[in-house]
């Protein structure tokens, strides 16, 4: 009973935290407002306000369906493909090990400057898009499955043998479930670099697109606009990975 | 009829209902028997038979085994971790509500039932890993040092546990362990293992009454069984270090 | 033994890789606007080095990814050694840095182009805010990471605030911070680079989109080699160091 006040209090204590944070940052946001002036930016609330207009155009709406069915296409092909190529690299030790270093420099170069190829190969539009959002997912997508199914504890599958469980279902009731909470850290990274992936391919040569649409707003100095925008997006980012942490919590608060 | 012979450098017959321990220095290969009598490793050399039927690369039907690391699954509760056999053999759910309430009771799980491992104590993962076992009614369980972790208090109440469910159960036991006391206090046969490569120095007989439990360790005989052990194992365990150590 | 067999393996691949692309695009199975022979793109690269212009956006894109990088360690060892100081604020904080790297960073770009104008400095502030929160959080794990025993050795040795930080606390948590530097340098890259190709004047990402915009497949494909070679080798040269300290450490 002690236990569950004091995990109530922190509960709350947190949620206190987190108001901090977000007002901390207001106030800051308007502080930077202040100093930098209205050629270059605009305050919270006409930002929100401005937003609240965004999302009510119908003009706005087709703009959000590409990037996001760029965004849920790409984030798909890289969690499937992924989870999968990782743990078979993980099972795999010697092909885990000789794909390794590949994955890690494929992590840390700056993608971006693969994109031309990707524009050559695909061709400008929505496959592009897509291939560029997956070209960021998948690879820690790979690394956290990879790692997870490393990670199994030995005794997890001489339990399995014991049980005499054919390979099948050893994979379904022992290893799936043993690998899942490392596997479900990369989806959370997976999903946030889907989405830089996408909106980065949009900044550059598209016609369509929430990054389309924030170059545009550049080139007309439409500054509402852009920090519209970019407070969407931002926002959205930070409120999925939130959730997506608080389920990740609870997978590792299992073990 | 648990029979069970580990050929090679170790000949062994376990008895129906015996309770056998294996003591050996560290690295003699007491677990690595423990892997080739349970089929999960296979033998270099000749074979083992359990109820005459020799043991390949598979788990035979009726062979438990409980191992030294915690081997209780997280992402289950501890109802579903006991119950994880029965519903890997298609037992109805009705039969298997039934037998893992017993086994909860058995073990004194019944409060935990619903809890997750996570939530459990060191010694109260291994009872659900026992569970896990008992529930499938094998005739020969094969415990891999499973004390190992647990402090001495809990080691002596443990290995009353494991007497009673031996009693209860009429399984066959053999446990491999390092710790004399315990090897003296549960079994009726040890047997003591040289170092590396092991073979069996000498089986050790007790005499123990089946209705035992751990106040055994204080009775004079006791003392005697484990310093019969010490002897034994004293020159081994010097062996082993010093090939640890150059190693 | 294994880890030599394993990087046999993975040299043969990337032979076999390339040698099949060189095949495929001489033999026109690949055409050769989509891609030039590998072979070429090395011939190119060599090239790229006699053209001023491309020196320069060499010069360039260093010279940002030096300064945010330089600016993202400093400040990020900073802030995470005030937050590791007051764990209250670390507390309220903590949230930010762990959702920091969700956000893509590239949509404030236009924003500071906005303020500051299509010159340097957006570039490199990118570089910077890429940069310098993956240096406050490695900060704070190395400090996390300092035992306690350390702080009560110091206090028993009479050593003074100073000369415990000095003496016991940097080289204690000092390969952590090395690994802090090390993220810093590839998400500088990153960030720089990313902020050229977007829309810039000058530097290798810009170079690189002003060659796919104006079909010079040659140029294009030496840059991109270029690029991937030099960011690739710095961070394999820092993984190895990173790896000595850490040996050296008795870690893993």
């Amino acid at each position: 009973m002690n236990g569950a006040a004091a995990r109530r209090r922190s509960s709350l204590e947190r949620s206190a935290e987190v108001v901090a944070l977000i007002a901390l940052l207001l106030v800051a946001w308007q502080v930077m407002y202040h100093i930098a002036g209205k050629v270059a930016m605009t305050t919270p609330a006409e930002t929100i306000r401005y937003t609240a207009k965004l999302l009510a155009s119908s003009e706005f709406r087709p703009h959000v369906w590409t990037t996001g069915k760029a965004f849920i296409t790409a984030l798909a092909i890289a969690l499937v493909g992924g989870s999968v190529i990782g743990m078979l690299l993980g099972f795999h030790r010697l092909a885990g090990e000789v794909a390794e270093p590949i994955l890690v420099s494929l992590y840390s170069i700056p993608k971006v400057i693969l994109y031309p190829i990707i524009l050559l190969v695909f061709g400008i539009g929505m496959a592009a898009e897509v291939a560029f959002g997956t070209l960021h997912g998948i690879v820690p997508v790979m690394v956290f499955s990879m790692s997870a199914v490393r990670n199994i504890k030995p005794v997890y599958i001489k339990t399995g043998r014991v049980h005499r469980l054919s390979t099948w279902s050893l994979m379904r009731t022992v290893l799936l479930p043993a690998a899942f909470p490392e596997i479900f850290t990369g989806v959370r990274i997976g999903f946030s670099v889907t989405l830089l992936g996408t909106v980065m391919s949009e900044m550059f040569g598209s016609k369509r697109g929430l990054g389309f649409l924030l170059m545009n707003a550049l080139g007309v100095n439409d500054v509402q606009l852009i920090m519209s925008l970019a407070l969407l997006l931002v926002t959205f980012a930070a409120v999925a990975n939130s959730m997506l942490m608080m389920i990740e919590r609870r997978l590792y608060r299992q073990r | 009829m648990p029979d069970v012979h580990a050929l090679g450098p170790i000949d062994l017959s376990l008895q129906p209902g015996e309770f056998f321990a294996v003591v050996g220095p560290s690295g003699c290969g007491k677990s690595t028997l423990l892997e080739v009598i349970a089929g999960l490793s296979p033998p270099t050399q000749g074979e083992v038979l359990f109820d005459g039927v020799p043991v390949g690369s598979f788990v035979p039907e009726g062979i438990g085994v409980i191992f030294q690391d915690d081997a209780s699954f997280p992402w289950l509760t501890v109802r579903e971790n006991i119950a994880f056999g029965l519903k890997r053999r298609g037992t109805d759910s009705k039969t298997t509500r039934r037998l893992v309430d017993d086994a909860l009771e058995l073990t004194g799980l019944g409060h935990f039932a619903d809890g997750y491992p996570a939530q459990l104590s060191g010694g109260m993962r291994q009872r659900v890993c026992i569970a896990r076992t008992l529930v499938l009614q094998p005739r020969l369980i094969l415990l891999d040092e499973p004390f190992g972790a647990l402090d001495q208090q809990t080691r002596l109440l443990m290995g009353d546990e494991v007497l009673r469910l031996w009693r209860e159960t009429g399984a066959s036991i053999l446990l491999i362990t390092h710790a004399l006391d315990e090897a003296a206090m549960l079994s009726d046969r040890v047997g003591v293992m040289s170092a590396r490569p092991g073979r069996f120095l000498d089986i050790v007989t007790t005499n123990w009454p089946r209705n035992r439990d751990s106040t055994i360790v204080t009775r004079p005989d006791f003392g005697q069984i484990t310093s019969r052990l010490w002897t034994l194992l004293r020159d081994q365990s010097m062996k082993s270090i010093v090939e640890t150590a150059r190693a | 033994m294994r880890p030599r067999k394993a990087t046999i393996v993975r040299l043969v691949l990337i032979a076999a890789a390339v040698g099949s692309l060189e095949a495929a695009c001489r033999t026109g199975l690949v055409a050769r606007f989509t891609m030039i022979p590998p072979s070429e793109m090395v011939v190119s690269l060599f090239g790229l080095f006699r053209s001023p212009d491309v020196v320069s956006d060499i010069g360039q894109t260093l010279t940002a990814v030096g300064i945010a990088l330089a600016a993202a360690v400093l400040i990020g060892f900073l802030i995470g050694a005030l937050l590791y100081a007051v764990p209250r604020a670390r507390r309220i904080a903590d949230p930010l840095l762990a959702t920091y790297y969700a956000v893509p960073v590239f949509v404030f770009y236009p924003l500071l182009i906005v303020f500051f104008g299509l010159n340097a400095i957006p570039k490199t502030v990118i570089g910077f805010l890429y940069a310098f929160v993956v240096m406050i959080i490695n900060t704070l794990n190395g400090l996390d990471r300092v035992p306690s025993v350390f702080w009560k050795t110091a206090r028993v040795h009479h050593l003074g605030r100073r000369d415990t930080v000095v003496h016991l606390i940097l080289p204690c948590a000092g390969p952590y911070l090395f690994t802090g530097a090390k993220l810093a340098v590839m998400y500088a890259f990153i960030g720089v680079i990313g902020s050229e190709f977007i829309l810039s004047s000058g530097g290798l990402g810009y170079r690189i989109s002003f060659a796919y915009n104006n079909f010079q497949s040659d140029v294009m494909y030496g840059l991109i080699l270029f690029v991937l070679m030099v960011v690739i080798l710095v961070n394999m040269g820092l993984y190895a160091w990173e790896r000595v300290l850490m040996e050296r450490r008795g870690g893993r």
